[in-house]
């Protein structure tokens, strides 16, 4: 068992990596999917073995569809991998590793605080899921159908079609206040001359 | 992408501190947290949809209109 | 009737306000009544407090009049108390009646002028300030009242405000008063930290009691009084803003630039006349500014062409007489040069403004001539101040005063024939430079036209004041020349009198033949240099020597130039330099701080996604790693 997760979980970091730093969307949404079914397989060794139907199915199956849907509505064409690799440049990644090394060096001084613990080997089933889902976390189960109905309406609303606007309209604040030269501190035009 | 990416770790950490205990909490946890993200995933991709129509581009810097 | 005291200096002070809160709402005749009433009053009652006072003297020569206690904190109790004894009732009497004759006078000099019940609202509050000084039982009230004179002064002085020559010179006057005034304050706290009171009377006795003759403690003090009444009474080294002072009308100058404000300091003096005596080294160094500044202002004045200039340096001169008195011990005799000094100087003042008045606002002497048969008035009155003034001998007051000054400060103990000779030589000064503008201003051809001639108000107090310069010196005459020591006798009593310490071959006699020879000398060679001829004075002028010493005296004896060059132009340099105030820099530099912060904090608000993702993760990352390592 260990040799399965161990595997599966240097794939999905692999293909983690992979979905980051590729030019071309549709790669980095095919990496993504890999790297899900991986965590899949991490889910099925850790003995969850119904989330780990659960994570092919809803979030490789249903989530990654609709991304792959959608980035293939967009036809976005080569010149959007020109453009981003014109973005993604190895200096945009010092900022993002700087942050990343922070907290990976954060999850590490916990891990080695805490000692390491083998997990157990006995695998929770659906049903204790449904259980516990039904019992204790029934507001849970109710929120998260809301959720998806606020999701469900605000998708729809949000995707039809409408005009563009004028972005030219829109007064430039920012040019006219500096121009004025007034503002908070110092009103009118400016540093007032000492009065000789 | 990086957001799918950010939701799944999270996951696998509540799993993970489930299954350490045998209990089924964690895959409740993960069950919300799947819910959550196919929310977010439409109403996000909505929204990209729509500033793709606006702006004919998907420069995030594009729609900086509320700047200032 | 003594108690009727208070109201020499409430009386005014009432009109004052009165004034001040309607005077621009009611007619002009009103406000000048108001305001000429007051002071009547004000004179009657000193008059009838004079004849009480002379009739049934109170005991121990003096009357106190305790209104209430100003002040009462931690033993320190003045109070608002007013103290007549011989010489402030004297001063009281003079000053009041020569400002309602001066008050009458304006009342028609100033019908012209804008602000016609504003000038007289500064004049009462004038007279109130100048009695409350003169009556002050403590040196803190004396100094309330000095203030207000100095503040009377200033607004008088700056009274055609629309001028700015005018204000400066107002400014000036106060600024220079100002010096000598904290000279003066700081010597009140000296005397209150080692005496522990103002009273004077309490004062005078506790420095004798205390202090030794000549040592630091009295020396300094007197000599810091010394600074405030050289301020106020325009003394060397402080003179400078009496001649700038004449900017101001015409009345203003005859009431306070010439017999009352200005001697306000010989009255400090005199009234602390213990401190002084425990002080030799002061007391003679009040003689040598005294002899110093006559010989200084007499100079001067020879060389004004502005008739009221002249005068004033006639007034520093002469006050330099009074300085002269009270530095030998010759008090009575100071006050007395002062009680004939207010008449015809003020005369001498008002007369002028007649002249000035009825040529058009014409200042110039040269400008002027042959007005004594335009306005005869103005000529006699003006010839015969001029003479009391220079002291024609035995028909004038100033005579006697001059003479009295003059023998004391050979005969008394702490006089020497310097001072004599430098009071002599005075004598000549003054006849030269007034007969100079006698001769000029009404004799010869007539230059100036003459537009209007003075009504009723102006001449009953000419008139007035004429006959009191001829007859106000009968009251003391020296003992071989009618023997009538009325005043002295008076004065003595409040005053210590003076002994005579030096015999040799000055007599009194000899000195007032001096005296009698020193005017004709002046006037002798007046009458050469600017009546006979006056190419000589022209001559005399054109010569390198003669033209060096016009223009110094002219100048004031660069008294001006060296101020401006020690203390205007360093202090003007400084604000200069200092014009964005460097001070502030640190409150504008502290709001420039906050907008440079609002500026670097709003470029995060650019509406752009990225940004604000980036900015939550890199905010998420910091709390982590707070809440593991902190």
């Amino acid at each position: 068992m260990d040799a399965t997760f161990y595997v599966a979980a240097v794939v999905a970091v692999l293909a983690t990596v992979m979905v980051i730093t590729r030019l071309n969307a549709v790669h980095a949404l095919l990496y993504l999917i890999v790297s899900l079914l991986s965590v899949a397989v991490v889910f099925y060794t850790l003995g969850a073995p119904f989330i780990a139907a659960l994570e092919v199915i809803i979030y490789a199956g249903a989530i990654m569809v609709l991304f792959v849907f959608v980035v293939m509505m967009l036809n976005l064409g080569p010149q959007a991998t020109g453009t981003e690799r014109i973005w993604l440049k190895p200096g945009m990644w010092i900022g993002p590793c700087i942050l990343s090394a922070i907290l990976v060096a954060e999850v590490v001084y916990l891990l080695v605080q805490a000692g390491t613990v083998h997990p157990g080997a006995a695998s929770v089933g659906p049903k204790e899921v449904g259980m516990a889902l039904f019992g204790p976390y029934m507001i849970g189960v109710e929120l998260a159908s809301m959720l998806m109905l606020g999701a469900l309406v605000g998708a729809y609303h949000l995707a039809r079609k409408r005009e563009r606007m004028e972005t030219r309209d829109v007064i430039d604040c920012d040019a006219t206040r500096t121009a004025a030269g007034g503002n908070l501190i110092r009103p009118g035009t400016g540093r007032p001359s000492s009065a000789a | 992408m990086s957001i799918e990416v950010m939701l799944n770790a999270a996951g696998l950490a509540f799993v993970v501190a489930g299954s350490r205990w045998a209990q089924p909490d964690g895959q409740v946890m993960f069950i919300f947290i799947l819910a959550t993200a196919a929310a977010e995933v439409s109403v996000g991709l909505a929204l990209l949809l729509q500033l793709h129509h606006q702006y004919k581009s998907l420069d995030a810097d594009a729609a900086s209109v509320m700047r200032g | 009737m003594l108690r009727l005291l208070w109201l020499i200096p409430a009386v005014p002070f009432a009109s004052f306000i009165v004034l001040a809160l309607v005077g621009p709402r009611i007619s002009r005749k009103f406000a000048a009544f108001i305001g000429v009433a007051s002071i009547a009053v004000s004179t009657v009652i000193s008059i009838l407090i004079t004849w009480s006072f002379l009739v049934s003297t109170p005991q121990g020569g003096s009357y106190t009049q305790l209104l209430w206690t100003w002040i009462d904190v931690a033993g320190f109790r003045p109070q608002i108390a007013f103290y007549l004894d011989a010489l402030s009732l004297i001063m009281t009497l003079v000053v009041t009646f020569v400002s309602f004759l001066i008050h009458l006078y304006s009342a028609e000099s100033m019908i012209e002028s804008e602000g016609y019940s504003r000038f007289f609202a500064y004049m009462n509050l004038f007279v109130a300030s100048m009695v409350t000084l003169l009556l002050a039982d403590n040196l803190l009230l004396l100094y309330l009242g000095w203030e207000g004179v100095g503040l009377c002064s200033y607004l008088l002085i700056g009274f055609w405000y629309t001028d700015p020559v005018n204000g400066l010179a107002a400014r000036k006057a106060f600024i220079v008063t100002r010096v000598g005034d904290t000279a003066m304050i700081i010597g009140l706290f000296l005397l209150f930290q080692h005496l522990g009171t103002l009273h004077i009377q309490e004062l005078m006795r506790r420095a004798a009691e205390q202090w030794s003759v000549g040592s630091a403690l009295p020396t300094v003090a007197a000599a810091l009084l010394l600074g405030g009444a050289v301020g106020k009474s325009a003394q060397l080294p402080l003179q400078t803003w009496l001649p700038d002072a004449m900017a101001g009308p015409t009345p203003t100058s005859a009431l306070i630039h010439a017999a009352t404000m200005v001697t306000a300091g010989v009255y400090l003096i005199a009234r602390t006349h213990v401190l002084f005596s425990l002080a030799p080294s002061v007391q003679f160094a009040v003689a040598v500014i005294g002899a110093a500044t006559l010989v200084l202002g007499g100079f001067s004045a020879l060389t004004q062409w502005d008739i009221k200039r002249v005068l004033a340096y006639s007034t520093i001169s002469q006050i330099g007489y009074m300085f002269l008195a009270m530095g030998v011990g010759a008090w009575s005799a100071g006050i007395f040069h002062f009680m004939t000094h207010a008449f015809f100087k003020s005369l001498l003042f008002l007369a002028a403004g007649v002249v000035i008045q009825a040529t058009h606002e014409e200042h110039s002497i040269f400008k002027m001539g042959g007005l004594r048969k335009e306005l005869p008035l103005a000529f006699g009155a003006f010839l015969i101040a001029g003479c009391s003034l220079a002291g024609l001998p035995l028909i004038t007051a100033g005579f006697y005063s001059k003479g009295l000054i003059v023998w004391q400060t050979w005969a008394s103990p702490q006089g020497s024939t310097v001072l004599w000779f430098a009071g002599v030589f005075g004598v000549l000064l003054t006849s030269l430079y007034i007969f100079r503008v006698i001769f000029l201003v009404f004799f010869g051809e007539a230059k100036a036209s003459v537009t209007k001639r003075p009504g009723y108000k102006i001449q009953i107090p000419l008139i007035v004041l004429t006959v009191l310069s001829v007859v106000g010196g009968f009251v003391n005459l020296p003992p071989k020349l009618g023997n009538v020591p009325l005043f002295t006798r008076l004065l003595d009593t409040a005053l210590p009198p003076v002994e005579q310490s030096h015999f040799g071959p000055l007599t009194e006699m000899r000195s007032e033949g001096f005296l009698a020879l020193a005017f004709l000398i002046g006037l002798g060679l007046s009458y050469l240099l600017y009546l006979r001829n006056r190419q000589w004075s022209n001559a005399l002028i054109r010569t390198h020597v003669g033209k060096a010493l016009h223009e110094f005296w002219f100048a004031d004896w660069g008294f001006d130039w060296c101020y401006d060059k020690l203390f205007v132009q360093p202090i003007l340099w400084f604000a200069r330099i200092d014009k964005g105030d460097v001070v502030d820099a640190f409150y504008s530099g502290i709001a420039d701080l906050s907008e440079l912060l609002y500026r670097g904090l709003s470029l995060t608000e650019n509406g752009r996604v990225r940004w604000y993702a980036a900015g939550i993760a890199g905010g998420t990352v910091a709390f982590v790693a707070i809440a593991l390592f902190l």
